[in-house]
């Protein structure tokens, strides 16, 4: 399953860093943000439950940057 | 501006009307140095506060090294050396926190505007579609409509959904698709595509394909999906800043401790003040983001300004392989020709041409061939079915059939020759199909593909563009391959070859190029996915409504002109220049104001200067990707 989330980030760096952080996330098979169009998509591993995982990228993200947003 | 940003702008105000106050605060009495050090105090928090609120946070999560951090550092550090020197000017720190914001403000402006000028080009999105239901017309969106259904599409509405139309005539433009600026007319029963434009007349349209399935769904996937196969700079960015800031940190700590230290040993005087104040200097200039917002941003723009030419490229790894493309491999029939065969030459022997041509199509009335099919168009008139008798096909030879009461063979030379007549050699170039009546010679047809008014041009454009070698590849017969080749001006041409054969083609040729020179192969998509994912770089061509070549290729022509591929090339050589211009640019810069921070030069102010100002112009200079200049070109309104 792919999904693809509006986020809010403010700068490429911390963009790249959401990106990182969500692919270590358990769930999560692969990750992508897209700075410019402020979208991440998220391929899920099979069976994993979507509210969940995106739950903990989402409180993974706010941790490397606290004010970005992820709309899930 | 958005909300955060219109905030941020507050604050900023707020910030400088207090540091200009400070400075009417005058010197002197516990007093005024109470006021003074509490107004520096309330306009450094008031405009840093959720700079030193993030650095905080990321000293407790995983990202600790942040610009963030630099600049609580830095501007604390100042604070601090001004306290412990006596004084309570702190307007040094207020200033390049103040400057930074702006800076930071100015960034966010100038990417929000280039993300929703590249992103306004990508807008084909349909919102609604007028669905009619018995008589009525209901808007809904477009992704729950099912196929069949039939929907109204009235003046400057974008077609919401593939299929075709049942009644109504227009135009419509499909420059956001193919940047192609001259309107396409559709009629009844003609197909329209979702995402184009309808510009003069009401259509009523039945769906052919669901939202998610329609070409739009499609080519917006596409493009969404770009940034996720990054190119070897973004690569190189992302790990730049990755070691650079930690490398920052420490080089700023041993420039604050080593040279007091060693000053200190050598007897004379520690000077910590002086060092720690250049430390802070050099983290200030550090500050990677020009680096790492323009790279991207870049690209992004390099992709937009393609994708508005009808030139969908999947990713900015692609778009790089394109710049160093040295050997450009077309598929022929399709790609360089319009691949629709047409009788060029009718030359009877003792018959009329007319003659010629009516026996030809009537022999010819049953056969699904492509030549079959040019033949009847030849003719021009309706065949008649009742004349035809005994109709007997020699698979790769022809046919035999009586017609009118006459015996008449069409086929190649083979089949002349197995009748004991010896056929003529026209002198123009094609497929022959040779006509015997009653055991006579009676002359040929010669029938051959059209080469596309643009596929000359389209060569030596690349030429031009540096691409030292095209190469025409086709199953045709080597006579044909030749003079197309020789028509359009290519530099080499493997011809009789099989599917299979072309992959072994691309693979010689590949075998024969230099490292770091990429191959491109381009092709119409339909039987040649095995060669378009053999070659460096599949290019696909006129692409409008086919998915199997969406799939399998790198990049999307999405029109069928072959001079696209040159613009392509083009575009992806001047967003590579760019690239590595930001990269150079911003690394010697930094270089530079980070010498002469350490050595004591540059201070906090310029720091700050070098690290916005080098910010801004690699935005601006990003964004230039976006336009690519082209001559004679049709300029849109």
């Amino acid at each position: 399953m792919k999904k693809i989330y509006s986020i809010e980030v403010d700068c490429a760096n911390c963009a790249r860093l959401m990106e990182e952080t969500a692919n270590k996330v358990e769930g999560v098979a692969m990750a992508t943000v897209n700075f410019i169009a402020q979208k991440m998509t998220v391929e899920f591993a099979d069976g994993a439950d979507e509210k969940k995982t995106m739950k903990a990228v989402f409180k993974a993200c706010r941790k490397v940057e606290p004010d970005c947003e992820i709309e899930f | 501006m958005t909300k955060k940003q219109k905030k941020l702008f507050v604050r900023i105000l707020i910030a400088a009307v207090l540091f200009v106050a400070l400075k009417f605060i005058p010197d002197g009495g516990t007093v005024l140095y109470v006021l003074r050090t509490g107004l520096s105090f309330l306009a450094f928090v008031t405009v840093g506060y959720d700079v030193l609120r993030k650095a905080a946070l990321g000293l407790f999560g995983t990202n600790i090294f942040s610009e963030n951090l630099l600049m609580s550092v830095a501007t604390f550090g100042a604070i601090v050396l001004e306290a412990v020197g006596g004084g309570s000017d702190y307007s040094e720190a207020i200033a390049v926190m103040l400057l930074y914001q702006i800076g930071e403000l100015f960034q966010s402006i100038a990417v929000g505007k280039s993300r929703k000028s590249i992103t306004a080009l990508m807008d084909i999105r349909p919102d609604a579609a007028n669905l009619l239901k018995d008589g009525e017309v209901e808007t809904v969106s477009p992704d729950g409509v099912p196929i069949g259904s039939l929907i109204l599409i009235r003046p400057g509405e974008k077609i919401p959904l593939d299929g075709s139309v049942v009644s109504g005539s227009s135009t419509v433009n499909t420059s956001a698709l193919t940047g192609e600026s001259v309107p396409r007319t559709v009629r009844e029963g003609d197909g329209v595509i979702s995402g184009c434009i309808n510009l003069t007349g009401t259509l009523t349209v039945k769906t052919e394909r669901e939202f998610a399935e329609s070409t739009v769904s499609k080519i917006l996937d596409l493009v969404e999906n770009a940034s996720s196969r990054k190119s070897r700079s973004e690569d190189f960015t992302a790990k730049f800043a990755k070691y650079y800031t930690p490398a920052v940190v420490f080089s700023a700590l041993a420039l604050a401790l080593l040279p007091p230290a060693v000053s200190a040993l050598l007897g004379g005087e520690a000077a910590f003040g002086v060092w720690i104040y250049r430390a802070l200097t050099f983290l200030v200039i550090s500050c990677p983001c020009a680096l790492v917002i323009s790279v991207p941003l870049t690209f992004f723009a390099g992709l937009g300004g393609a994708g508005r030419e009808g030139i969908l490229i999947k990713g900015s790894n692609y778009l790089e392989t394109l710049s160093r493309v040295k050997t450009a491999v077309f598929d022929k029939t399709g790609t360089l020709t319009e691949g629709v065969f047409e009788v060029a030459e009718i030359l009877p022997d003792g018959i009329s041409e007319e003659e010629l041509l009516f026996c030809a199509a009537h022999a010819e009335v049953d056969s699904t061939h492509p030549i079959a099919a040019s033949i009847a168009r030849a003719y021009g008139k309706p065949t008649d079915r009742a004349l035809v008798r005994e109709v007997k096909e020699l698979a790769g030879h022809g046919v035999i059939a009586e017609i009118d009461g006459k015996t008449v063979a069409i086929g190649n030379a083979k089949l002349m020759k197995t009748l004991g007549l010896s056929p003529a050699v026209p002198a123009k170039v094609g497929t022959v199909a040779h006509v015997a009546i009653d055991g006579a010679y009676r002359g040929c047809l010669v029938i051959s593909d059209k080469v596309k008014p643009t596929a000359k041009a389209a060569l030596s454009d690349l030429h031009a563009l540096g691409v030292g070698k095209t190469v025409i590849l086709t199953g045709d017969a080597k006579q044909t391959a030749e003079a197309v080749a020789a028509q359009v001006g290519a530099d080499e041409v493997k011809s009789e070859l099989l599917p299979d054969g072309k992959v072994e083609a691309v693979e010689t040729l590949l075998s024969e190029m230099k490292k770091g020179e990429k191959l491109a192969f381009v092709g119409d998509g339909i039987n040649d996915a095995p060669v378009l994912s053999r070659a460096d770089v599949g290019v696909a061509m006129g692409a409008l409504g086919s998915d199997a070549a969406i799939e399998a290729a790198d990049v999307v022509l999405m029109d069928d002109d072959p001079k696209k591929m040159a613009r392509a090339v083009k575009i992806s050589r001047k967003c590579l220049a760019i690239v590595y211009e930001n990269i150079v640019f911003a690394i010697a810069v930094k270089l530079a104001c980070l010498l002469l921070g350490a050595l004591g030069y540059a201070d906090m102010w310029a720091a700050i200067f070098a690290d916005v100002g080098v910010m801004v112009l690699a935005v601006l200079n990003a964004i230039r990707a976006l336009r690519v200049k082209e001559e004679n070109r049709i300029v849109k309104s």
